[in-house]
């Protein structure tokens, strides 16, 4: 069974990390991804930009809406998550549509740039 | 992450929106500072013990008002409290603050709190220290350390800047449309001079000063967070990003300042380039262009060059010339001529920049750049006549010294 672990944090306490403290948790948190590459266990990871560098598409009746931010509706759930390489925003939205024509109806996408990313490999 | 830097963290973080509701609620900036400061004092306690709120503003704010009702009430026998009515109807409850966190009454708090340190009456070597003072919570000898001025003459520099604005300075209505967009420019300008204090200093000032540009940083972030769908508030963020990526590539080992087209760009913060690259990329979709978004587009395409060569100096010359038609200033002409240099040739450039010598007479980069270009097309005699002058208008060694270099290579011809 393959696992999503989503990090959840809040944003104005990290951003007041100084960058001494931020390397030192990257730090403890590479030994823990080490340990868990070595066995085999680890897909994806990756660190998002701040939400404000987040922007968002919501599906509606016909074209979609497009939000600056993330979608601060929170009755609805993280459910999945594409890493996509795309030029430009534009492009990053041009997916996001045809993903919600695909699976019309309700819900939204936040589109957020990656800023680390290590694609892994698990054994399964 | 242990306790204290835990704690450490969430207190820098609450810090504009308490002191910002407190100074709503008691409309007295030293009332408000001391109540913030008395809960984080209850916050160290409380929290190590009980662990941490689950909204560490809202508890902030509560604790504060609470600690400071008793203040107010002994300072109320030297001079009268405001009337009831006027004083902001605050629930006695936790959890209704914590409903209206997320209000537009928060936002007005901390725009408020940001836009009396740019008071019209304050100069800048007022404005800045005040800020960091109150909206940052620095205390006075960081704020010293980074204007290179004693502890005492910056608690009086804060003070006075204070008794400046007084209370009858501080807008408490709330804004009008216009009125807010007024002070989020106001806002956004004294942040972009606070960055500037920090970037502009020399080598030797880095370690002291480049702490304000990072503090620049997060008050952009924080006024983004605010007003998440303002593309000029992307631009500055995206430009202040884009400038402090570049930050370890600046200088060399000497101190000496190495220009941009020389700098390493390997040392260049890719995840600061990153952002900045998305947040230019998210300004653009409103197609509302403004100076801020222009700048960081030009910082954007230094950016994205691989090497100096890769540069697309037509593409910059053409934003400088819409940066110019926005807010005209010689300085950006000035600015544009180095593009024109790189894609129409010296000669070009020494057209464009020579009627602005009346008003750049005491600008130390005119006459650099223009001994410069007449270096490049063989008018050494000329050269060195304006690299003369940029050296008796110098503002650091640095500049100087960057200067004598060309003198000195003129010479060896």
């Amino acid at each position: 069974m393959l696992y999503a672990i989503l990090c959840y944090n809040s944003e104005d306490v990290v951003g007041a990390w100084s960058k001494e403290e931020d390397d030192a948790v990257m730090e403890r948190l590479a030994v823990v991804q080490e340990k868990l590459t070595k066995q085999g266990r680890l897909g994806p990871v990756a660190r998002l930009l701040p939400t404000t560098a987040a922007t968002t598409l919501r599906k509606s009746g016909s074209e979609p809406i497009i939000i600056d931010g993330p979608f601060a509706e929170t009755k609805e759930q993280f459910l999945g998550f594409y890493v996509v390489d795309c030029a430009s925003l534009d492009e990053a939205l041009d997916i996001a549509k045809e993903l919600s024509i695909a699976n019309p109806g309700t819900g939204s996408y936040e589109i957020r740039p990656i800023s680390i990313f290590r694609p892994g490999q698990t054994k399964t | 992450m242990t306790d204290a830097n835990w704690i450490d963290a969430a207190l820098t973080a609450a810090r504009p929106q308490a002191v910002g509701a407190l100074l709503r609620y008691f409309r007295n900036l030293d009332v408000a500072e001391e109540a913030f400061q008395e809960a984080c004092v209850k916050a160290l306690k409380n929290w190590t013990k009980n662990g941490p709120p689950r909204d560490p503003t809202a508890w902030l704010i509560f604790v504060g008002r609470n600690s400071a009702i008793d203040v107010v009430r002994r300072q109320a026998k030297q001079q009268p409290l405001p009337p009831e009515e006027v004083l902001s109807d605050l629930e006695d409850n936790e959890t209704a603050i914590a409903e209206k966190i997320d209000g537009a009454d928060y936002r007005d708090d901390i725009l408020r709190l940001l836009f009396i340190c740019c008071h019209p009456d304050l100069p800048a070597t007022q404005q800045i220290p005040l800020a960091l003072r109150i909206v940052s919570g620095l205390s006075v000898k960081q704020i010293a350390k980074a204007f290179l001025v004693s502890e005492s003459a910056m608690e009086q520099r804060i003070t006075r800047a204070k008794s400046r604005i007084g209370t009858g300075g501080i807008p408490f209505e709330t804004p009008d449309p216009i009125e807010r967009a007024e002070r989020l420019a106001a806002v956004a300008a004294m942040v972009y001079l606070i960055f500037n204090e920090g970037y502009s200093a020399a080598a030797s000032e880095q370690a002291v000063r480049s702490p304000l540009s990072d503090e620049a940083i997060r008050l952009i972030r924080l006024l983004l967070r605010m007003y998440p769908t303002e593309p000029e508030i992307m631009g500055l963020a995206a430009l202040l990003l884009l400038q402090s990526s570049r930050s370890a590539a600046r200088f060399d080992a000497e101190g000496e300042v190495v220009l941009l087209e020389n700098q390493d760009r390997k040392l260049w913060n890719r995840e600061m380039i990153n952002e900045g690259l998305a947040l230019i990329d998210k300004a653009m979709r409103h197609r509302q262009p403004g100076p801020y978004q222009i700048q960081s587009a030009i910082a954007a395409l230094h950016a994205r060059a691989a090497t100096a060569e890769d540069t697309d100096w037509s593409e910059i010359d053409l934003l400088y010339g819409a940066l110019e038609r926005m807010t005209p200033s010689p300085v950006i002409t000035l600015n544009r001529a180095v593009a024109v240099a790189k894609v129409r040739g010296p000669a070009a450039a020494l057209t464009l920049i020579e009627p602005l010598e009346e008003r750049l007479s005491g600008y130390f980069h005119y006459f650099g750049v223009k001994g410069g270009l007449l270096m490049k097309i063989g008018r050494n005699g000329e050269a060195r006549e304006a690299f003369n002058r940029a050296i008796a208008l110098a503002n650091t060694a640095a500049e100087a010294a960057h200067i004598r270099m060309h003198l000195d290579s003129l010479s060896k011809e």
